[in-house]
């Protein structure tokens, strides 16, 4: 399968602070693949990067094979973006803030008007193709951002933080959506530091802490890695956790206990936990 | 091509969804100098051979050509600073060159729109003056010159704060200082010299000569031509630069 998105080494200092430090990814054709990490991680950086928002300070960035330094033009093209905070056009509606995306992809008007409207469909948006945006709930900004990242039919969309801010069940109907993304054979990056996002959308997962990538793989792998269920205990004020291969050993573990303890299984939390005695969240 | 349409697209629609506001904010400044300078402080006076307010209106539209093309700077602040929508155009294939020419294009057109006004309100004072080729080529450059400094200018500052700064400090100086109010010649040379630095100062000069029937100056044509291709070469350099 053929490399989409590659960070060689990728630098980026601000001031004193290093957003960057040494990053490598590799994101294959075709997978959805998830940065999970903290605020401040560099999810974020990392995307601005790859979209030509951000200069690197060392290091390389690839989309498809083409330099985004180099060949920005070229490799913008193959990407659509849906950051992380809303930058649709309040005062233009629906209709116009996709037609406005749309040319400055260069893409003939009929193309635009009927990749549009299959898109506020696609969205459920339709309806509200000629209000101004400004009357949308947050959750139909976020859908409309999506519609707009795929206008013009890019091969590979960054979604940044898609549901942040978003109450559960929207998150829910985003995830469905993005499912969708992936199903029609569009690259997916997303930046989260909602766990159970990344479980249930990625095909991998990168562990992204401190501008460096903590490890990578499918979130099965990094989970099983600990094990497949967990006890928790308080322990003097603090939880410890442990990890067991089967549930009959933690049953047992857990029995043992006197004090407090649950049992649960074992997710992504815990492996980035694990990895970088660091939350997500 | 499809890049400038759309930039300048953009700015019409949120032109004509705000029309009648920006239209009614465009008419006060003028309507104000004309009521106050033209009627109040110089009624049967005469300057240059002409009544004041013969003079004073074709200055009014220099200095209008110049405030409202350059009041696209708060567009693009907002645009960067709270829509977010320059980083959509940041992101997309479209490169610096035609951002900039739509945005200046934009510029240009609220210019066109004041300066029409302003001849309107003339009429209603009674002042009739002659809006030829020369005038218009005078208004256009002059335009295109402060709709290019505030795509390069906006880029440039760090906040929206910084943007009332440069009002104060870039264009409430040259309105006063750039002959809008006043013949250059009758200013003491020390003063008049680098008062001439001012691109304003050859607007105004050429405009009124154009609107009494005149030919304007070359050679402040040509400043002008320079200052907006320098306005230009830098605001496409500005918006290049403008990651972080």
């Amino acid at each position: 399968m053929d490399m989409m998105v590659s960070l060689q080494a990728a630098v980026k200092q601000y001031g004193a602070v290093r957003a960057l430090d040494g990053l490598d990814l590799s994101v294959r054709e075709g997978e959805l693949f998830a940065l999970l990490g903290p605020n401040g991680a560099g999810k974020t950086t990392a995307i601005r990067i790859l979209t030509g928002l951000t200069r690197l300070t060392g290091g390389t960035a690839s989309i498809a094979g083409m330099d985004v330094t180099r060949h920005p033009v070229e490799a913008k093209s193959l990407c659509g973006l849906a950051p992380q905070s809303v930058n649709l056009d309040g005062e233009l509606t629906l209709r116009q803030n996709l037609d406005f995306h749309g040319r400055l992809y260069r893409m003939p008007a009929a193309d635009r008007t009927r990749r549009a409207a299959e898109l506020l469909d696609y969205v459920e948006l339709a309806d509200r193709a000629d209000h101004p945006v400004k009357t949308l709930s947050g959750g139909m900004k976020r859908r409309l951002m999506l519609a707009r990242a795929l206008l013009h039919q890019p091969r590979l969309v960054f979604l940044d933080e898609p549901t942040v801010g978003l109450d559960p069940a929207i998150r829910r109907r985003v995830w469905h959506l993005i499912k969708k993304i992936r199903r029609d054979g569009v690259t997916v990056v997303l930046t989260t530091h909602y766990i159970e996002e990344a479980e249930f959308l990625a095909d991998r997962v990168g562990f992204l802490n401190a501008g460096k990538l903590a490890t990578e793989g499918t979130p099965r792998d990094l989970i099983e890695r600990l094990g497949q269920w967990a006890v928790d205990r308080l322990d003097d004020d603090d939880i410890q956790t442990s990890y067991f291969p089967d549930r009959d050993a933690a049953n047992i573990f857990l029995a043992a206990q006197p004090g407090e303890a649950t049992l649960r299984r074992v997710n992504l939390e815990d492996a980035f936990l694990a990895l970088t005695g660091r939350r997500v969240g | 091509m499809q890049a400038f349409i759309a930039i300048y697209l953009r700015e019409m629609h949120l032109l004509r969804r705000r029309f009648k506001r920006v239209l009614a904010a465009m008419a006060v400044s003028p309507l104000l100098y004309l009521l106050t300078f033209g009627l109040a402080l110089g009624g049967g006076m005469t300057v240059d051979g002409v009544d004041y307010l013969h003079f004073l209106l074709p200055g009014l539209a220099a200095m209008a050509s110049m405030t409202q093309s350059f009041a696209l700077a708060s567009e693009i602040n907002l645009a960067r600073f709270y829509s977010g929508v320059c980083e959509e155009i940041q992101a997309s294939p479209a490169g610096p060159l035609p951002y900039v020419l739509g945005e200046t294009a934009a510029g240009v057109t609220r210019a066109v729109m004041a300066v029409v006004l302003i001849l309107l309100l003339g009429l209603l004072f009674g002042v009739r003056i002659y809006p030829g080729g020369w005038f218009w080529l005078a208004i256009l450059l002059n335009a295109a010159a402060f709709a290019s400094l505030a795509v390069g200018l906006a880029m440039v500052i760090k906040s929206h704060a910084d943007q009332a700064l440069l009002g104060n400090f870039v264009i409430t100086p040259m309105a006063f200082l750039g002959g809008t109010f006043f013949p250059m010649d009758a200013l003491p040379e020390w003063l008049r010299t680098p008062l001439m630095l001012l691109p304003l100062s050859h607007a105004s000069r050429a405009v009124r000569a154009a609107a009494l029937g005149g030919v304007p100056d070359p050679v402040g044509l040509l400043i002008l031509l320079a200052f907006a291709v320098a306005c230009f070469a830098f605001a496409v350099y500005a918006v290049g630069l403008a990651r972080d």
